[in-house]
């Protein structure tokens, strides 16, 4: 989570210009305040049993911090990974259940399909590709990897899409030749954990 | 950006800490976990159904401004243009349920529809609180289609808020008060064009940029680019624009009944003629416009529809649902008939709307 955290704050004001292309300017800086909060709420005292009981509270911080259409969506998404893992440690192959998981909360709370140019462009293909690594054997670093690339390639992918969904559709036409600020940042949180997982 | 400021982080708290010192019959409480909410200070009366309402800030008046008699109980301001949270909400409503319910108004943004729908299933389900909510969805500049998430909620909300706040004051139901906000939005519709881009104190530069012989046509309230881009038109030809992409909904009498109105086409006129319909008219300034402009554009629409034989039995100019410090001014009609009327001139004591009293 702290790797997510700086992978946000590193990158706020380039979400911050995407959203103020399609959007209204805040998807950085909301965010940021959502992390920020969630740094805070994983401080000493918390000590989790489970994997799952560390992501649910991350979900629950950010449904209370972050406002907007991405605290439900990104609090949701890390509460529905969380239930799935009461475990101390989880495996390439928990993960892979339980980002599906996240996957299916996403689209029923943002009624978001493939091609909407929302954050489900890039969590879909990340999930797919997670999946398909750990079916072909590979382990969860390789496979967070894959998910990573695939969620990045899911944003670029939303530039020449005109938006459906969230704030930026009622820009309608005017909404294509931009990346979906949800996208990215989703991509940014899939390189996050290719990153310490890779390290692991 | 030349804003007066302390921090940009402190905006939202700073602003509410002034209006609760101006208005000393609201209260604000600030010092919850999960963000401020304000409310009258007078607890709600025992039976009286309770309205709460919310959104990003930067709207001001709306919506804490217009918390008092005859309109709302409680307000929950987001950070800038972003919604309330679950929680926050979820306390507004605790504090002000009369034991009678609590209507929530949610403009029809993503953000505020999900916030407002988890805070309603908390309160239903863990504080034992019966809401109803009235979506308001208004901006006829989008479209309604499978494609979209619909209309944006915009200067309806004002209408909404007096209309179903007065019903509340005289000791109407839950579901007669919600009900009465539906039939207020499906008779409203709004339009509004923005002159410049407005800065919000995060990002600290304009949202876009504009030539100075051009205008957004078609702008929401929260800064974002509007539908699309022309050439800078008459305060005529502006009032012009906004009032014929109005009166073509079914609801004042045009269109043809066809996809446009789509579910949401309110009580329809007879087709094709405005002619008779009697209106409540809002123009409202998007915060950087002044009002001898404002009246200016609304002296324009109420010849544009005296033309149409549409009157204009009530009218409100002034700075009302504002987006920061935006040019433009956005034109709401909603459309009369005498409960209405009635529930208009009621009593009404806010910072941001006040007669009767």
């Amino acid at each position: 989570m702290a790797a997510v955290a700086a992978a946000v704050s590193a990158h706020k004001d380039e979400l911050t210009e995407l959203d103020a292309a399609i959007g209204d300017a805040d998807h950085g800086a909301n965010l940021q305040r959502g992390f920020t909060a969630v740094t805070v709420a994983l401080g000493a005292e918390f000590e989790p049993e489970t994997v799952g009981q560390l992501l649910t509270k991350v979900g629950m911080t950010l449904i209370s911090s972050v406002g907007g259409a991405s605290g439900p969506l990104y609090g949701s998404a890390f509460r529905a990974v969380g239930k799935q893992l009461a475990t101390p440690e989880a495996d390439a192959d928990q993960l892979a259940i339980a980002l599906r998981a996240g996957l299916d909360s996403v689209r029923a709370l943002g009624a978001a399909a493939a091609g909407d140019k929302t954050m489900v462009d890039a969590l879909m293909p990340a999930v797919q590709a997670f999946d398909d690594a750990v079916a072909s054997g590979l382990g969860l670093a390789d496979a967070a990897r894959a998910a990573a690339d695939a969620a990045e390639a899911g944003a670029r992918a939303t530039v020449p899409l005109q938006a459906r969904k969230g704030r930026a559709s009622y820009l309608g036409e005017r909404s294509i030749g931009h990346q979906d600020p949800g996208a990215t940042s989703t991509a940014l949180i899939f390189a996050a954990l290719a990153e310490v997982t890779a390290g692991a | 950006m030349k804003k007066f400021l302390n921090s940009a982080d402190s905006f939202v708290a700073d602003s509410l800490a002034g209006l609760a010192a101006a208005h000393p019959a609201l209260r604000v409480k600030a010092d919850g976990p999960d963000g401020p909410f304000v409310a009258r200070r007078a607890p709600t009366r025992p039976g009286k159904v309770a309205l709460v309402s919310g959104g990003g800030s930067g709207h001001d008046p709306l919506h804490a401004g217009f918390v008092g008699l005859g309109m709302l109980d409680a307000a929950c301001p987001g950070e800038v243009f972003t919604s309330p949270v679950p929680g926050q909400i979820l306390a507004a409503a605790q504090a002000v349920d009369g034991g009678a319910g609590v209507v929530f108004v949610v403009k029809n943004y993503t953000g505020d529809v999900l916030n407002f729908q988890m805070a309603a299933e908390l309160a239903a389900e863990d504080a034992g609180i019966a809401v109803e909510t009235v979506l308001v969805d208004d901006d006829v500049a989008v479209r309604d289609s499978t494609w979209t998430a619909g209309r944006r909620g915009t200067g309806a909300t004002v209408f909404v808020e007096k209309l179903a706040g007065a019903l509340a004051e005289r000791g109407a139901s839950l579901a007669e008060v919600a009900d009465l906000g539906r039939r207020v939005n499906a008779r409203s519709r709004s339009f509004a064009v923005a002159l410049t881009a407005c800065t919000t104190p995060a990002n600290g530069k304009p949202g876009f940029q504009l030539p100075e012989d051009e205008m957004e046509v078609g702008v929401g309230i929260h800064g974002e680019p509007g539908r699309s881009r022309a050439k800078l038109a008459s305060a005529a030809g502006v009032a012009a624009l906004a009032l014929d992409a109005i009166l073509a909904e079914p609801v004042f009498g045009g269109g043809d009944g066809d996809a446009a109105g789509g579910a949401h086409a309110g009580e329809s006129a007879a087709s094709g003629d405005s002619a008779g319909v009697e209106v409540m008219a809002l123009v409202s300034g998007l915060g950087a416009t002044p009002l001898s402009e404002l009246y200016l554009l609304f002296g324009e629409a109420s010849r544009i529809l005296a033309e149409r034989g549409v009157s204009i039995v009530r009218s409100l100019v002034g700075n009302y649902v504002t987006s920061l410090d935006m040019a433009g001014a956005s034109f709401t009609l909603c459309r009369a008939d005498d409960e209405l009327l009635e529930l208009w001139d009621a009593p009404v004591n806010t910072p941001g709307l006040r007669w009767g009293v």
